[in-house]
């Protein structure tokens, strides 16, 4: 990791044609860009080069040199092989820290590269507890993991909405399966019977069979622990069936595509989780979603406030150690604390994030509304 | 060998003697060019190592026997599984490799035999919708065994499996040979990748002109006339799906440890699919189109990784589409013009021991 | 009682789905013995076309009635589909005919990560609402037992477009010609039969049914994606196998049995047995299924009957 400052800003010369006294600091970015949830691998990347792009236009200089951020994006296809080879793309690639990965089953492999290499990383999204428990020391993540959000929802559930008998789905991905045992583990805390546990899985459309059988157990609420692109067609079928319970899930179907997919079937009845505080009540976090808007003419889907929280995370640690070399910035990271636009971004000593909120959503006026 | 030295462009009919010390140069250097490019490389050569002994084990039974087979990623699954169980603190057990190894590629073959089994009367499409069900029932077994009792830890995957140790020397470490020089772990792990793949290539040349090749071959061609000529189909099938599990079952063991992690995400179809078309678009039936298919296939979207963005760049002055679309738009333009253009694969199966020309479809050719 | 009615009205429901793709699997198969991997991808772009048909006309004539609009949808898509099953086939499944066995089912492979990328560089990563001009709202025929007419359309269209085929390949002259290059081109060709132009007729139709299949899928569930067609292409390539593929009533047969199956499999795997298996096996019961039947017939349940094949 001693290559040189000048190697590196040789090279990005050739291709962006900066000013040759410009510091180039490269920033990896990976999530899946193909695929079945590649419109939210492409959120992330796009919230993590709004930070840089905003960063480098704020003008940020390092060791008395002007920095421009440079975001380097890699597809891991959500796959785990192809994870650790961008993986091994990006170390040698120089870069100088890394936004990613998407999903907890790439960043987990991959994690063990970027240690080996030496780069630190904060995954926006991955919430699988192992993550941060492996030990090694430049692994973050600026998301509450599924233990936090678990035990939140599954409270959430008994007290605030009544439930006696709930019915847990979950898609049998690392985050849908993590999510739904630590709420199915928090409800039963809670008091709360488990009337039915009942499987998906991340490709399907079809859920009429088993939320028939979930009918029959008449739950008061159904929880869904999975992405968006089920939990909409999830919704309109809850609706076709005559299923009255009331829909809660996790981050992942708390976006604006939920509310899009579930069409006229979404009502107040459903309810979601985001980790951190609404968008509206941080600094900086009020117009985020105009400029996202703005520049990249898409919509906000669900991890791209974190991504851009890690990179800021980066960019604030380096300007604190005014070095971009991760030795250098790396305790700076630890210690790290400002305010984001998920709420306020600093590390526990596993690399967790420290406040771990959790925000309530509840279905309202065509738009999710924090409770 | 002899096949991969014919393949050799120019030199290999003309001196196949110095083609075949060409080879023997290139694989021995390959990490060193690969470094030239960065470490990645040497990851994906690595890699490639993997994909061709998968290839090679499903040459055998898709190329030698005939027996279409889309799950074969089953027995991958099963190898990186048996090391994850019996070297990982999952169990809390951490059995040495070369205990393992052995172990995860009978697994493997016991599957093999377990699918060869019910599906001995099956025949083309309907073998091949079966084994693929077979895949998918692995998979999905991996994926939801964590419940009632936790087996495979289901989605959340196995991590922090043991490394290879060979004699107490740990793959996974660099290896310091003085205080300055030190050998990187990818390189390690490529050169047992490679012995594994050469053992693999010698062991399936011998088998290729056995008694038990012989009969693959004639079963593949004609099944009703092998049998006539007292060929046992029946075990002749059973061999080659066990011993082509081996392979995999093998290959899943060296993954599992190289990776240290596995999860079923890693064993989707769409891998089963890929080494199918590694074998086809190399050249079904023959070792050398096993093994430059898997080479080619491995490399290729790497590679496009690296030129999407320049290519566009000299061609449009800007970048029109993100380099992961172009990278998937040309990895299946090359897919179909590749078989449009040579359907028989990149390296066409030889005479005497391979048939392809009797391959051709139809009732109506027959 | 009534959860056992609604788990097999799940099950026809989705199985006529299945069905609806596999007519589609089937016919192509069974004329040239091709397994058209590509066949769910047809599908997809059917859906999205209409789609943005649609959306086209709900800007253009805002109070134009839905039955008006599904059908210019169609008129649309249908076209689009067919055309892209012509050029599939001109350009590359006919060049492939005589080549080895394999080399088609990889060209195939290949079409799908085509028709994938392409249609995600028009339409986008994002999932899409498909506007459900079809009511969704759930009636009771009996109490407790919830159906949408929508779910009614698919089991309808489904069954008329099975009897269509059934009609064209048996009763009209160009069946005669399927019939007869499905059973041997060469001979056909010697009887003047233009099995070229047989086999890309074979293919356009399959693109149509695609296409008709997508927009029912489409409404159905209400969403629409670049990568929509892959799985209810496999399972409907399953549901092929099992009635017996390149027959047309296995086709349907097999896509009903599997979608009863699937559906009263995850709604009573877990009773069955004791609650160890539970309904993330659903995909298995119905692989177990399939072997099964494979095992003892092993052309599928109605076998390939020549003499009906398409």
């Amino acid at each position: 990791m001693k290559k040189t400052v000048v190697a590196l800003a040789v090279m990005g010369f050739g291709i962006t044609g900066v000013y040759a006294q410009d510091m180039v600091v490269k920033i990896g970015n990976v999530a899946p860009l193909t695929g079945t949830i590649s419109h939210l691998g492409k959120d992330n990347e796009n919230g993590a080069r709004l930070a840089i792009e905003e960063a480098n236009a704020r003008g940020v200089t390092l060791g008395g040199k002007k920095v421009k951020f440079e975001l380097i994006g890699e597809d891991d296809q959500a796959d785990p092989r192809t994870g650790t080879t961008v993986a091994q793309r990006l170390v040698d690639a120089g870069v100088k820290a890394v936004v990613g990965h998407l999903n907890s089953g790439t960043t987990i492999p991959a994690s063990r590269i970027y240690d080996q290499g030496g780069v630190p990383m904060i995954s926006p999204s991955a919430t699988n507890p192992k993550l941060t428990q492996q030990g090694y020391k430049g692994v973050f993540r600026t998301i509450a993991n599924d233990v936090q959000q678990g035990s939140v929802l599954g409270k959430f559930m008994v007290s605030e909405l009544g439930a006696k008998k709930i019915a847990i789905i979950d898609d049998r991905t690392a985050y849908g399966q993590g999510l739904a045992d630590e709420t199915d583990k928090a409800a039963k805390a809670s008091g709360a019977q488990i009337v039915a546990r009942e499987f998906t899985n991340d490709k399907a459309t079809d859920f009429n069979a088993i939320l028939t059988k979930i009918r029959a157990a008449n739950p008061d609420v159904i929880f869904f622990g999975g992405m968006d692109a089920q939990a909409g067609p999830m919704m309109r079928q809850v609706k076709q069936l005559g299923i009255t319970a009331k829909f809660v899930t996790g981050d992942g179907g708390c976006s604006p595509e939920m509310i899009k997919l579930a069409g006229d079937a979404i009502s107040s009845n459903v309810y979601c989780s985001m980790a951190g505080v609404p968008l509206d009540k941080m600094p900086g976090g009020v117009d985020f979603r105009e400029r996202y808007k703005k520049r990249f003419n898409a919509d906000v889907q669900i991890y791209s406030p974190y991504a851009f929280d890690a990179a800021n995370a980066f960019i604030t640690a380096m300007q604190k150690a005014d070095s971009a070399e991760p030795a250098k910035y790396l305790p700076e990271l630890k210690k790290v604390n400002f305010p984001g636009v998920t709420g306020t971004v600093a590390f526990d000593d596993k690399g967790d994030i420290k406040e771990g909120a959790v925000t309530l959503y509840q279905f309202k006026n065509g738009d999710w509304a924090a409770m | 060998m002899n096949e991969l030295v014919a393949a050799v462009p120019w030199l290999g009919k003309r001196n196949p003697m110095a083609a075949r010390w060409l080879l023997i140069i290139l694989a021995i250097a390959a990490p060193f060019i690969a470094m030239q490019f960065g470490r990645s490389w040497v990851r994906i050569l690595d890699f490639a190592l993997l994909y061709m002994m998968l290839a090679l084990g499903l040459n055998l039974v898709v190329g030698f026997a005939g027996l279409l087979d889309l799950g074969y990623i089953a027995f991958y699954a099963v190898g990186a599984y048996t090391f994850a169980f019996l070297a990982s603190p999952h169990f809390g057990i951490h059995l040495p490799f070369w205990m393992v190894l052995p172990l995860g590629a009978a697994f493997a073959a016991v599957a093999g035999i377990m699918l060869g089994f019910p599906v001995l009367r099956l025949r083309g499409d309907y073998l091949a919708i079966v084994t693929l069900g077979f895949g998918e029932i692995i998979r999905i077994f991996m994926l939801n065994l964590n419940y009632p009792v936790n087996i495979t830890n289901g989605p959340q995957g196995i991590n922090m499996i043991d490394p290879i140790v060979l004699f107490g020397w740990d793959l996974s470490r660099n290896l310091q040979v003085t205080e300055e020089i030190s050998i990187h772990s990818l390189y390690l792990y490529y050169y047992l990748f490679l012995a594994c793949v050469i053992g693999s290539i010698i062991f399936i040349q011998r088998l290729q002109i056995s008694r038990v090749g012989r009969a693959w071959a004639a079963m593949r061609d004609d099944e009703l006339a092998a049998k006539a000529i007292g060929i046992n189909t029946r075990n002749m099938k059973l061999l080659a799906f066990s011993l082509g599990a081996t392979f995999g079952g093998v290959a899943g063991c060296l993954f599992g440890a190289f990776q240290g992690f596995v999860s079923p995400e890693s064993f989707s179809l769409m891998e089963s699919i890929a080494v199918l078309t590694m074998v086809v678009f190399g050249g079904m039936g023959n070792i050398a189109g096993a093994i430059v298919g898997a080479f080619v296939l491995a490399l290729l979207p790497e590679i496009l990784r690296d030129v999407a963005i320049p290519l566009q760049q000299t061609l449009f002055g800007k970048v029109i589409l993100d380099p992961e679309v172009l990278r998937m738009l040309l990895l299946s333009l090359a897919m179909i013009l590749m078989m449009l253009l040579r359907p028989a694969g990149l390296i066409p199966a030889r005479a005497r021991y391979a048939h392809p020309e009797n391959l051709h479809r139809g009732g109506a050719a027959k | 009682m009534e959860t056992l009615i609604q788990q097999i009205l799940n099950g026809l429901v989705i199985g006529s789905v299945y069905a609806l793709i596999a007519l589609g699997y089937t016919m192509v198969y069974g004329i040239l013995g091709l397994i058209n991997f590509a066949h769910g991808d047809v599908l997809m772009v059917g859906a999205l076309t209409a789609l943005q048909t649609m959306l086209f006309l709900m800007g253009f004539a805002p109070g134009m009635s839905p039955v008006v609009m599904l059908t210019i949808a169609l008129a649309v898509a249908i076209p689009v589909c067919m055309m892209i099953g012509f050029t599939m086939e001109r350009l590359a499944y006919r060049r492939l005919r005589n080549a080895p066995r394999l080399a088609p089912l990889i060209t195939a492979i290949g079409m799908s990560f085509l028709l994938q990328t392409v249609a995600m560089i028009i339409w986008g990563r994002n999932y899409h609402t498909f506007p459900q001009l079809i009511s969704t709202t759930p009636m009771q025929p009996i109490e407790g037992v919830f159906v949408t007419p929508v779910q009614l359309t698919i089991i309808g269209v489904s069954a008329l477009i099975m009897i269509g085929l059934m009609l064209l390949v048996n009763k009209t002259r160009i069946g005669r010609a399927m019939r007869a290059t499905a059973e041997n081109h060469r001979v056909a060709s010697l009887m003047g039969v233009d099995t070229n132009a047989v086999i890309a007729f074979t293919f356009v139709i399959g693109a149509a049914l695609a296409a008709v299949a997508g927009v029912m899928f489409a409404s159905n569930y209400g969403i629409a994606h670049y990568g929509m067609g892959f799985m209810p292409g496999l399972k409907a390539f399953t549901a092929a196998v099992l009635g017996g593929i390149g027959n047309l009533g296995g086709a349907m047969l097999g896509g009903i049995t599997l979608g009863l199956v699937e559906s009263l499999g995850a709604g009573y795997i877990e009773h069955l047995t004791f609650g160890f298996l539970n309904s993330s096996y659903q995909d298995i019961f119905a692989f177990i299924i399939l072997g099964l039947v494979l095992i003892f017939k092993p052309t599928g349940l109605l076998g390939e009957r020549v003499s009906d094949r398409a």
